[in-house]
Formats: C-alpha cells, sequence, structure tokens
C-alpha cells in the first residue's frame, strides 16, 4: 500500500454548497456544488471567465461569498487562513524585485508575527528541503531573473511547500512553460500527491486529463460537472462550459463519446 | 586635502547641515529601493507636493516645518492611500488629481492667510537654515524609519513581491500597505528643508536606481543605495559650501553622476560578460 492510498481516507476535505461569489451585480460563480476528498488531485477546468481563480480566490478567503457555503476541513475559509497554499498566476507577481530563490521559498514560513532578520537553522533547514523536494537545491542562492519559466513556477511551489499545508491550490500552473517543463512541474505534482497533499490545479490543458488527474471540476461559473475525468467529460459538459468552440475537443479519445458508452 | 574635508565643520551652521544631510539621504535612499521596484516614483513625488497646504496652514499657526513632520507625514498617506484604493479612475490618474490639486491648494493658502515662506527654499530645500531641534526631529526621523524597516523587512518585501500570496498566507496587508505609505511620507517631509518638494524625488529615486545598476540582489542593493545616497548629500553640500551653488540641486546632481556612472559601469560589465560568453 502507498503512501497515496494511507492518506486517501474518502473523507471530504473541500465542500461547496451552493457557493455563489458576485462582483457587483456579475456573477462570477453561482451555485457552485462539490466535494473534494482528502489526497486527491483534481483539475479545474473551465473558459477565461469562467470562475476558476474566482473559485481559489474564494478558497484562500480573497473574495467573499455572496451566498452558499465553502468549508475546509469543515472550517470557513478565513478561519484556516495561511493553512491553504496558493501559487498564483506569475503575472500577479513583482517579477521587478531582484530576489535569490532561497528569499522567495522564505516567504512560504513568513507570517505575520514579526521575526529576526536572520533565520534559525529550522527555517533555513525547510527552505532546503522544500528546494530539493522540487530539485532546486543548487539553486539556492540565484537571482530569480536568472530562471527559465519552469524554474521559477518549481520555486513558487517549493514556497508553498515550505509553508507545509494540507492543500495545494495551483492556479495555471502550465501557462507560459513549455511541453518539457510542463511534465517536469506534472511529474513534481504527483510526487507531492504521493505525499497525501491534496491538489487542485487551474489549467487551460483539457488534454489526457483521466491519465493526470483524479477527478475534474468543469466551471463555466456554475459546475458544469465533478468526478473521474474519463466518466465526466462527455461532449455535452464540453459545450456547456466551450459554447461554440467545442469542435476542437470532439476528436479526443478520452472524451465518453457516446459510441463509448454503447460499448461499456 | 584633510584640511578642505574638515573645513565646514568651524561652523556650527555646517555641522548641523551635514548631520541633516546625512539623516535624509540615508533615510530616502534606504526605501528607494523598495519605490522604484514597486513603481512608486509618482506617488512620492504627489506625496511631496501634497505637503504644501499642510505647510501653509502649520506655519501660519505658528510650527516649523520639520515640527509638521510626522503629522503631516500621516495625514498624507493615509489619505492618498485611501483614495487611491477607493477610486476606479486608476492608481496614475488619481494621484495626478491629488498632486496637481494639493499643490495648488498649497499655493492658494500661502497667498490667502499671507503665510512667510520663501518658495523657493521649500521647492528646492535649504538646508543652510536648519536649527538644532531640526536636526534632532530628522535624527529622530531616520532612527524610526531604520527600525521599522528592520523589524518589518520581511512581512514588507513579502508584501511588495506579491501582495496577494501575503494576504493569503496570512499577514495583514492593509497594514503593510500603510506603514510603507507612511514611512515613505516620514522620509519626505523629514526631508523637505534638505532638497525642497521638487527635488527630493531625485534623493529617494536616483540612489536606487543606481544602486539596482550595479548590484544582483535586493538586500546588497539596499546597502549600495543607503552609500550613493549619503555619498550624494554630503558631497553636494561639500560642493554647495566651496562653490557657492544652491545645497538641494547639488546633491541632486551628484546622485545624478553617481547614476551616470553606474550606468556606464554596467554597460561595460555586461559586455565584458557577452565577450566573455563569446569567447567560451
Amino acid at each position: 500500500m502507498d503512501t497515496k492510498e494511507v492518506n486517501s481516507v474518502n473523507t471530504p476535505l473541500i465542500v461547496s454548497d451552493g457557493c455563489c461569489v458576485h462582483f457587483g451585480n456579475i456573477p462570477a460563480l453561482e451555485g457552485v456544488n462539490f466535494s473534494i476528498s482528502r489526497g486527491k488531485k483534481v483539475a479545474v477546468v473551465g473558459p477565461n471567465g469562467g470562475g476558476k481563480s474566482t473559485l481559489f480566490n474564494a478558497l484562500v478567503g480573497l473574495v467573499p461569498l455572496t451566498e452558499g457555503s465553502l468549508k475546509i476541513d469543515g472550517k470557513s475559509p478565513n478561519e484556516v487562513k495561511g493553512k491553504v497554499s496558493y501559487v498564483p498566476q506569475k503575472d500577479l507577481i513583482n517579477w521587478n524585485f531582484p530576489l535569490s530563490v532561497k528569499q522567495v521559498v522564505e516567504m512560504g514560513i513568513t507570517t505575520r508575527k514579526v521575526s529576526s532578520l536572520f533565520n534559525s537553522k529550522k527555517t533555513n533547514d525547510k527552505i532546503k528541503k522544500a528546494l530539493q523536494d522540487v530539485g532546486l537545491e543548487e539553486k539556492i542562492n540565484d537571482n530569480i531573473k536568472s530562471l527559465s519559466g519552469g524554474q521559477l513556477q518549481r520555486v513558487l511551489i517549493a514556497r508553498a511547500l515550505a509553508q507545509d499545508s494540507e492543500i495545494l491550490l495551483l492556479d495555471e500552473a502550465f501557462s507560459a512553460v513549455d511541453i518539457g517543463a510542463q511534465e517536469d512541474i506534472m511529474q513534481l505534482i504527483n510526487s507531492i500527491n504521493l505525499d497525501g497533499k491534496t491538489i487542485l490545479i487551474a489549467t487551460h490543458d483539457v488534454n489526457n486529463l483521466e491519465e493526470k488527474f483524479d477527478e475534474v471540476l468543469c466551471l463555466n461559473k456554475h459546475c458544469c460537472a465533478y468526478g473521474d475525468p474519463s466518466e465526466v467529460l462527455t461532449p455535452e459538459v464540453i459545450e456547456e462550459m466551450y459554447g461554440s468552440h467545442t469542435e476542437q475537443f470532439m476528436n479526443k479519445s478520452h472524451f465518453r463519446t457516446e459510441e463509448n458508452n454503447s460499448n461499456d | 586635502m584633510i584640511e578642505l574635508i574638515l573645513d565646514p565643520f568651524k561652523y556650527d551652521f555646517m555641522i548641523r547641515s551635514l548631520i541633516t544631510a546625512f539623516a535624509s539621504g540615508a533615510m530616502l535612499s534606504l526605501l528607494g529601493p523598495f519605490a522604484i521596484n514597486r513603481n512608486m516614483g509618482f506617488m512620492a513625488d504627489a506625496m511631496a507636493h501634497a505637503t504644501l497646504p499642510i505647510i501653509a496652514v502649520g506655519v501660519f499657526l505658528g510650527f516649523s516645518i520639520s515640527e509638521l513632520g510626522v503629522p503631516a507625514a500621516i495625514l498624507i498617506a493615509i489619505f492618498l492611500g485611501v483614495i487611491i484604493k477607493n477610486t476606479n479612475v486608476g492608481e496614475d490618474t488619481a494621484i495626478g488629481i491629488i498632486f496637481s490639486s494639493f499643490f495648488a491648494l498649497g499655493f492658494v493658502l500661502i497667498s490667502l492667510l499671507n503665510v512667510t515662506i520663501n518658495l523657493e527654499d521649500l521647492l528646492f530645500g535649504q538646508i543652510l537654515a536648519v536649527s538644532t531641534s531640526d536636526v534632532y526631529i530628522v535624527i529622530s526621523l531616520l532612527t524610526l524609519v531604520f527600525l521599522i524597516v528592520i523589524v518589518y523587512f520581511k512581512q514588507l518585501l513579502f508584501y511588495s513581491f506579491d501582495p496577494i500570496g501575503a494576504e493569503v498566507k496570512g499577514l495583514n496587508t492593509t497594514f503593510l500597505n500603510y506603514l510603507f505609505l507612511i514611512l515613505l511620507s516620514i522620509a519626505i517631509v523629514g526631508s523637505l528643508q534638505t532638497v525642497g518638494i521638487i527635488l527630493v524625488l531625485s534623493m529617494l529615486i536616483i540612489p536606487a536606481a543606481a544602486a539596482k545598476l550595479v548590484t544582483d540582489t535586493f538586500v546588497t542593493s539596499i546597502k549600495v543605495s543607503v552609500l550613493f545616497g549619503v555619498v550624494s548629500s554630503i558631497t553636494g553640500l561639500y560642493l554647495s559650501y566651496f562653490l557657492n551653488l544652491p545645497s538641494g540641486p547639488s546633491m541632486s546632481l551628484v546622485a545624478a553622476t553617481i547614476f551616470v556612472l553606474a550606468f556606464l559601469s554596467n554597460k561595460i560589465r555586461k559586455k565584458g560578460s557577452l565577450a566573455t560568453v563569446t569567447i567560451s
């Protein structure tokens, strides 16, 4: 029995019950229902403006719900603030700062409590361990400006790992990185998931989701479908998400078509 | 040479000026690296200009510019922060409106209240006129800014680099935002007598920009920025003393010269590393 099986007890960790978010009169999420068990690796897919980032922002307490409830281990996002690791979209970060890899990872340990300018051995060990986990220990003193897009993404994941939380949210983790770097990041996510962490990744890449993820959450302001990718990604769900732009997904072998259904 | 360096120390007003120049140079250039990496130059300029109405009323009521320092700084920082957050016309536009209207209000108040202020000194600085109490106030402000930056360094860095990440992590980002605005405002108001409303921006931005060109890490850039800031203000004051030049503009020009040297050094360094790569 591997680590994942040990940790993957089917108790719901994240439960959304009719979750709604509005920005003024504009709905961003409407009546979203799903329940994610511990240790799951979940892809969150949907069109631009479909509510993926809004859902993540609601999960970390950045935007309030207008209706419904969102619970993490039975508590509201604000009650568990700081206990959910979040890797934001890269363009939300101010890359002007010439920081070292170590300084960025250390932010995962920084709290609102005032701390010394100099790190303790325990803090330094935590930073080194997080960088070892993402395979960047030799880059610890490098300037982040010298890193590639894929390496930057791994540094941000190391920052999230240093935080040592049970849930990891990655917003657009695969954007602006080449295919090789995407595969590296996916391997890294798999190994983190094996350690028992619950991982949600917002992505535009709907190819081979059933090979990469345990579950998929399909969003287009409301929850179009949630469950095993090989079961829930039907042409109807794809159309509900992407409307007239469905053709490009229709021929993908991984979608459960009517012919597949009849063969079951 | 030593005699030349020690010559200004024969005069009390020069000793006071040198201490004030050191404090202003260090205080502004300590915050400069945060300000330039957050693209806050225009905001800082607006803060300096927005002090004019407060100075007009304060001087009318009998206070000196230094005495007005901390309350004026807090008032300006909170006012600017609230206006920018709550208007949806865009940050630059909101800053531009405050900048010009407050500056205009200051001139109108000076005229209406018949306040006796030397406008040239206010706009370009007149460090030679600082009193002993002004020196104590500026030194206290430097100590305050320095200590707060050290105590909140990691939180300010996190917030400046990734404000959303900082909020998610549970840091009090509203507090950190206003804390930095207040620190910036304190440094600006505390340096008005040294370099004046118009030139205060040069001492905030130029040493930090020069430091960024010749350093690789943020912490080193802060140390080098403070060094450049202090060298600019002290050298500028010496030039003003020996060549009978206005002190504020002299300091700004020394800072600008350092920037040009840093720029050239950066270009040479880059060419050198490119040549090394080509040869290897």
